[in-house]
C-alpha cells in the first residue's frame, strides 16, 4: 500500500501520455459542424447567370443535393474544382454552387475558365447565408436530403475519396 | 562548408554525450573513479562542440547562405542583421539547437561551479544531464536537422515572420530557454539523490542556488514575452492564456513551489520526498511544454510548423525520461525518512500551504490547457478553453497564496504561536484593509476587484516591512549595533526574499490597476483632429509614407499635450512586410511610472481619415517591473555568502592535497 | 462683452495649440453598444485563426462575426441569444468560456476537487508531524539546525 501511493505520479503521467499520443493523430483545427442532422438554414438568393431571378432552399425540396461553397479568390477551390465538375457531370444529384463573398464578374470568368457544371449557382454577396451555414473555410460542401436536413459536411476541398467513401453511400441512403 | 562543420560538431557532441552518460552512470554503479572524474571535462567539451554548431548556424544566417534550407525558409537578404542573428532561433530546428546549447551550457556551469560536491554525486548529476542531452541531439539529428542543404539554393529567403522581427525576439527566447532548461539541473540533482540515496539537507543546499537561478531566468523570460506581446500586437494585451504561454507558466509555478520546499528541506530536513517529486515535475513540465509547442496537438499563436513524426519522437522521449524518473521515484521514495516535527501553525505549515496552492494552480492551468485535447481524444467533440476560464479558476487559488506571503516569512520554524503572529501583523492588516477600501475612491471609481487586489499588494508589502523591522529589532536587542551594520549583517538571501515578495506586490498593483482603470478610445482621426484622454489631449499632426528595409508603411505623428504644454510626440506605424505580405501594427508607447499612453494606427478610412486606437494604461509597467524585482530577488539570494563560501572552501579543500 | 475681454480671449485662444482642431469622432456611432460588442467578442473564438478571439483578429471571418454581433445587439437580442446563434453554427468550439455540461464538469470542478484533495493531504501531513513524538531522523535534523545556527552566528560575527 505504501509503495502504491508513490506510483500515483507515474500512473497519472502515463494516463496523460496516452491522451497526448491520441492527440497527435487528431487535427485540433478541424471543427465538426453542429449542423449535421439539423435542418439546412433557408436561403433565397439571386442566381449568378440569370440576373433577376432567385433560387431558394424550398426549390430543392424532395431531392438529395450537394451545396458547394466556392469563390474565385479561394486557392483551394481551384484544387477542388475538377472533382466537383466531374461529380456533377455524372448527374447523380444536383450540385448547387454558392458563390461566397465574391465579385460576380470574377466568378463568371473563373467558371468559364475552369468549367461550370453546377446545376445552378447562387450568389451570396455579403456572406450572410454562408454565415448561417457556419462557413469559415472555403471551399465547404454540404449534402442535404429531400427533407432539407444536412447529412454531411466537409470543410476544405472535397477529394475523390470523400465522394466515394462518404457522399455516395449517404446519397443511396437518403435517396428515395 | 560552414553548415557541414556545424553538423559535424553536433554529431560529435552527441557521441560525447553518450560517452558522458555512460561514464557518469556506469562509472558510479561500478565505482570506477577514473570514469566518474572524467565527466567534468567531457561537459566542457560538449558545450564547446555545441557552441561551434550554434555559431556555424548563426554564421550561415548572418552571411545569407540560402543554400541552407533553414536560412532560406526563415531569413531574407533584406532582413537587418540583428534579426538575421535572432532568426537562428526563429525556427523549430534553430530553437532546438538553442535548447541543447543552453542544456550543455548549464552542464558546463554545474561542472565548473559545483566543486564542493563529491565526485560520485557530480558523476551522477552530469550523467543524467548528458542522458537528457542525448535525446535532444537524437531528435535534432534524426528529425530536425538545422543544417540541411537546399538544392538548388534559393535566390533569396522567405523572410522571418514579421511578428518575430523585433528586439524582443533577440532576447526573449534565450532568457526563456535559460529558465526552462535550467530546471534540468535540479532535475538531475533529484535523480542523483534518488539513485544514491543521499537526500539530505546538504543535498538541498546544493540544489537551491541552481533552482533559484533557473527560476530567475524563467521569470525574466516570461516577463519579456509578455512585454513583447504588449507592444507588438497593437492593442496592449499582455497575457492571453495561450497554450504556449501556459507551457512556460506551469514550470514557473512549480519552480516557485520548488524553491520554497527546498528551503524547508534545507533548513528543517522536511518535505524531502515532496521536494524531489516537485523537482521531477517541474522539469517534466518544461519538457511537456516543448512537446506542446512542437507537436501540433494544440492550436496556438506561437506554435512552430509541426509534423506528427516529431511529435511521436518527443512524446517517446518524454515517456522514457519522465516515466523512468517517476518509476525511480516510486522505488526509492518510500525509503526516505521524514524530517523534523512541526506544529500546526509554523513556517513549515505556511510553506506547505503555499506549495499546495501553487501546485494546484499549475495543475489547473494544465487541466484547462489539455482539456480540449482530452475531450477530442474521447470523441466528445471540440471545445475551447480560454481566458474566461483561466481567470475564473486561477485568481481564487492564488489569492490565499498571496495572503500567506504576508504570514509565512514572519512565522517561526517548528512552532509559531498565533497571538505572537497576530501581534506582529495586526497593524499591517489594519492599514492594508483601510487603504484598500479608500484608495479606489481616490482613483475615482470603487470596485471590488481593485479593492481586493490592492489589499493583497499592500498586505504583502507592509508585512515585508514589518518582517525587516522585526529582524532588525532581534539583531539590535541587548547589543549596541548601528542601523547600518545591523542591516549589513542580514544575509543577502533574506533581502532576496523580501525583494521577490515586494516584486509580487508591485506586480499585483500593476495588474489590478490596469484591469480596473484602463481607458480606451477608438476614434476616426483626420489631420488636425484631437482626442482627449484623461488630462491629455492628443493631436494628429501628420501621416507620412515610410519605407523600411523590408517593409513599407505609414507613420503618424501625434503630439501629446497636458493642458497646453507639449509633453511628447509619438510615432505609431502601420507596416506591410513585402515578402510575407503581412500587415503589422507598430504601436507608439509613451512609458511612464504611473501610466502608459499607447497609440496604434488602425485602418485608413475612405475620406483620408484613419482609425486610431488610444489607450491610457495606468501602472501597466508595474507588471513587468514586479517580475524584474522577483528575478532580481532570486539573483540576490543566490549571491548570498553561504553559497559562495561553500564553493570556495571546498575548492581550497580539493587543492590542498 | 467688453473689448479687453475679447482681446484677452483671442490671446488665450491664439495661445492654444488646438485653435482649428476638433475632437475626433468615436469610431462607433454608439460607444455603449460598441462596449457590449467588444465584451461578447472577447469570448468568441475566431475559427480561422490560430488561437485568437474575434475581438483581436482582423481576419475576414472575425470582422463578419463582429458585424453579426453588432447587428444582433441592435435588434435587441441578448448575450445569450448571440451565444446560442454562434454555437448553433460553429459548435461549442466557438466559446472561450466553455458552458458547464456533462462533458465539462471535470473541467470546472477539477481545480476545486484538486484543491480539496491536496488540502486534506496537507492537513493530514501537518497533523501527523505535529503529533509524532519522535521522528526517524530527528537527530539528523537537530544536527543540521545546530549547524545552521552555527553558520548563521558565523556570518553575524564576520
Amino acid at each position: 500500500m505504501k509503495v502504491l501511493k508513490f506510483l500515483i505520479p507515474l500512473v497519472v503521467f502515463l494516463g496523460v501520455s496516452i491522451f497526448l499520443f491520441k492527440g497527435l493523430s487528431l487535427n485540433p483545427r478541424e471543427v465538426p459542424s453542429p449542423l449535421i442532422d439539423k435542418p439546412a438554414p433557408a436561403f433565397s438568393l439571386p442566381l449568378l447567370h440569370e440576373t433577376g431571378s432567385t433560387l431558394s432552399t424550398g426549390d430543392m425540396r424532395g431531392q438529395v443535393w450537394l451545396l458547394n461553397v466556392f469563390a474565385s479568390w479561394c486557392g483551394p477551390c481551384l484544387e477542388e474544382h475538377p472533382i466537383i465538375v466531374d461529380f456533377s457531370e455524372r448527374g447523380v444529384i444536383p450540385v448547387l454552387g454558392l458563390n461566397y463573398k465574391d465579385n460576380s464578374v470574377n466568378a463568371k470568368r473563373w467558371l468559364e475558365r475552369h468549367g461550370d457544371s453546377y446545376s445552378s449557382v447562387v450568389v451570396d454577396l455579403d456572406g450572410r447565408s454562408g454565415l448561417d451555414y457556419g462557413v469559415y473555410g472555403v471551399p465547404e460542401s454540404f449534402l442535404i436530403d429531400g427533407d432539407g436536413i444536412i447529412r454531411y459536411k466537409k470543410i476544405g476541398p472535397l477529394s475523390q475519396a470523400d465522394i466515394e467513401a462518404d457522399i455516395l453511400p449517404l446519397i443511396d441512403k437518403y435517396k428515395r | 562548408m560552414t553548415p557541414e562543420i556545424g553538423h559535424f560538431a553536433i554529431i560529435l557532441a552527441f557521441c560525447m554525450s553518450v560517452l558522458q552518460s555512460l561514464f557518469g552512470l556506469v562509472g558510479y554503479a561500478r565505482g570506477y573513479v577514473q570514469w566518474m572524474s572524467s565527466v567534468r571535462r567531457t561537459s566542457y567539451l560538449i558545450f564547446l562542440l555545441t557552441s561551434v554548431g550554434f555559431a556555424c548556424l548563426a554564421i550561415s544566417f548572418l552571411t545569407n547562405d540560402f543554400s541552407v534550407l533553414n536560412v532560406a525558409s526563415n531569413s531574407n537578404s533584406q532582413l537587418p542583421w540583428p534579426y538575421r542573428l535572432a532568426a537562428t532561433w526563429g525556427s523549430h530546428e534553430g530553437s532546438l539547437l538553442l535548447w541543447v546549447l543552453m542544456l550543455t551550457g548549464w552542464m558546463a556551469a554545474v561542472a565548473r561551479f559545483s566543486r564542493g560536491i563529491p565526485t560520485e554525486m557530480i558523476s551522477l548529476i552530469l550523467g543524467v544531464m548528458a542522458t537528457v542531452a542525448i535525446g535532444f541531439y537524437l531528435f535534432m539529428l534524426l528529425t530536425s536537422n538545422p543544417f540541411d542543404r537546399l538544392l538548388p539554393p534559393a535566390a533569396d529567403g522567405r523572410d522571418l515572420n514579421p511578428l518575430l522581427q523585433d528586439p524582443g525576439m533577440v532576447i526573449h527566447p534565450p532568457m526563456l530557454y535559460m529558465g526552462y532548461v535550467g530546471f534540468s539541473v535540479v532535475f538531475a540533482f533529484a535523480i542523483a539523490a534518488l539513485i544514491s540515496g543521499r537526500l539530505d539537507t546538504t543535498w538541498a543546499r546544493w540544489s537551491r542556488p541552481w533552482t533559484t537561478v533557473a527560476w530567475a531566468f524563467l521569470t525574466i523570460g516570461i516577463a519579456l514575452g509578455s512585454w513583447w506581446a504588449y507592444y507588438e500586437l497593437g492593442w496592449g494585451g499582455w497575457w492571453f492564456w495561450d497554450p504556449v504561454e501556459n507551457a512556460s507558466f506551469m514550470p514557473w509555478l512549480c519552480g516557485t513551489a520548488l524553491m520554497h520546499s527546498l528551503l524547508v528541506t534545507e533548513k528543517r530536513g522536511s518535505f524531502k520526498i515532496w521536494t524531489v517529486l516537485l523537482a521531477i515535475i517541474t522539469f517534466s513540465l518544461s519538457l511537456l511544454g516543448t512537446f506542446l509547442v512542437r507537436s501540433g496537438v494544440l492550436t496556438s499563436v506561437h506554435a512552430f510548423a509541426t509534423d506528427p513524426e516529431r511529435g511521436v519522437f518527443i512524446l517517446g522521449f518524454l515517456v522514457v525520461v519522465i516515466g523512468t524518473s517517476l518509476l525511480l521515484f516510486a522505488w526509492r521514495a518510500p525509503k526516505v525518512g521524514l524530517g523534523g516535527k512541526f506544529q500546526t501553525v509554523s513556517r513549515e505549515s505556511a510553506l506547505l500551504a503555499n506549495n499546495v496552492l501553487l501546485v494546484v494552480a499549475a495543475a489547473s492551468v494544465l487541466l484547462g490547457t489539455l482539456y480540449p485535447l482530452f475531450l477530442d481524444a474521447l470523441g466528445f467533440g471540440k471545445i475551447s478553453v480560454g481566458p474566461p476560464y483561466f481567470d475564473a479558476v486561477f485568481f481564487p487559488i492564488m489569492a490565499p497564496a498571496m495572503f500567506l506571503m504576508g504570514v509565512g516569512p514572519l512565522a517561526r520554524w517548528k512552532d509559531s504561536p498565533v497571538p505572537d503572529l497576530m501581534q506582529k501583523l495586526k497593524w499591517s492588516f489594519i492599514v492594508a484593509v483601510v487603504s484598500a477600501l479608500i484608495l479606489p475612491f481616490v482613483m475615482g471609481d470603487w470596485n471590488v476587484l481593485v479593492s481586493i487586489g490592492l489589499l493583497l499588494a499592500l498586505w504583502i508589502a507592509l508585512a515585508s516591512i514589518v518582517n525587516l523591522g522585526t529582524r532588525l529589532k532581534q539583531i539590535r536587542s541587548g547589543r549596541t549595533v548601528t542601523l547600518v551594520s545591523a542591516l549589513s549583517s542580514i544575509p543577502r538571501s533574506y533581502y532576496g526574499m523580501l525583494l521577490a515578495h515586494i516584486g509580487v506586490a508591485v506586480f499585483i498593483v500593476g495588474v489590478t490597476l490596469v484591469n480596473g482603470y484602463e481607458v480606451e478610445k477608438d476614434v476616426k482621426m483626420s489631420i488636425g483632429d484631437t482626442v482627449s484622454m484623461g488630462s491629455y489631449t492628443i493631436q494628429l499632426d501628420s501621416l507620412e509614407d515610410l519605407t523600411g528595409p523590408n517593409y513599407e508603411g505609414v507613420e503618424g505623428t501625434l503630439s501629446v499635450y497636458k493642458g497646453e504644454r507639449l509633453v511628447e510626440v509619438m510615432y505609431p506605424q502601420k507596416r506591410m512586410y513585402t515578402v510575407q505580405q503581412m500587415p503589422m501594427t507598430e504601436a507608439a508607447i509613451d512609458t511612464g511610472f504611473t501610466r502608459d499612453l499607447y497609440i496604434s494606427l488602425g485602418e485608413p478610412l475612405n475620406d483620408g481619415a484613419w482609425v486610431v486606437r488610444v489607450y491610457l494604461k495606468p501602472f501597466v509597467d508595474w507588471i513587468w517591473g514586479g517580475c524584474f524585482l522577483m528575478a532580481l530577488g532570486g539573483i540576490f539570494a543566490v549571491s548570498d555568502r553561504r553559497y559562495r563560501k561553500a564553493g570556495s572552501s571546498s575548492a581550497a579543500a580539493t587543492s590542498a592535497p | 462683452m467688453n473689448l479687453p475681454s475679447i482681446l484677452l480671449s483671442l490671446l488665450l485662444f491664439a495661445h492654444s495649440p488646438f485653435l482649428a482642431s476638433e475632437e475626433a469622432r468615436p469610431l462607433a456611432d454608439d460607444p455603449v453598444l460598441e462596449e457590449r460588442v467588444k465584451a461578447i467578442s472577447y469570448e468568441l473564438r475566431c475559427l480561422v485563426c490560430q488561437n485568437q478571439t474575434i475581438a483581436d483578429s482582423n481576419a475576414g471571418l472575425a470582422i463578419d462575426l463582429r458585424n453579426q454581433v453588432r447587428d444582433m445587439l441592435k435588434r435587441g437580442m441578448s448575450d445569450t441569444d448571440i451565444r446560442e446563434f454562434m454555437v448553433a453554427r460553429y459548435g461549442d468550439f466557438v466559446l472561450y468560456n466553455p458552458p458547464v455540461k456533462n462533458t465539462t464538469v471535470l473541467l470546472w470542478l477539477g481545480p476545486l476537487l484538486m484543491l480539496v484533495i491536496a488540502g486534506v493531504l496537507a492537513i493530514r501531513v501537518i497533523r501527523s508531524r505535529s503529533k509524532s513524538s519522535a521522528s526517524q531522523d530527528l537527530a539528523d535534523s537537530d544536527m543540521n539546525r545546530a549547524r545552521a545556527m552555527l553558520s548563521e552566528s558565523d556570518e553575524k560575527r564576520s
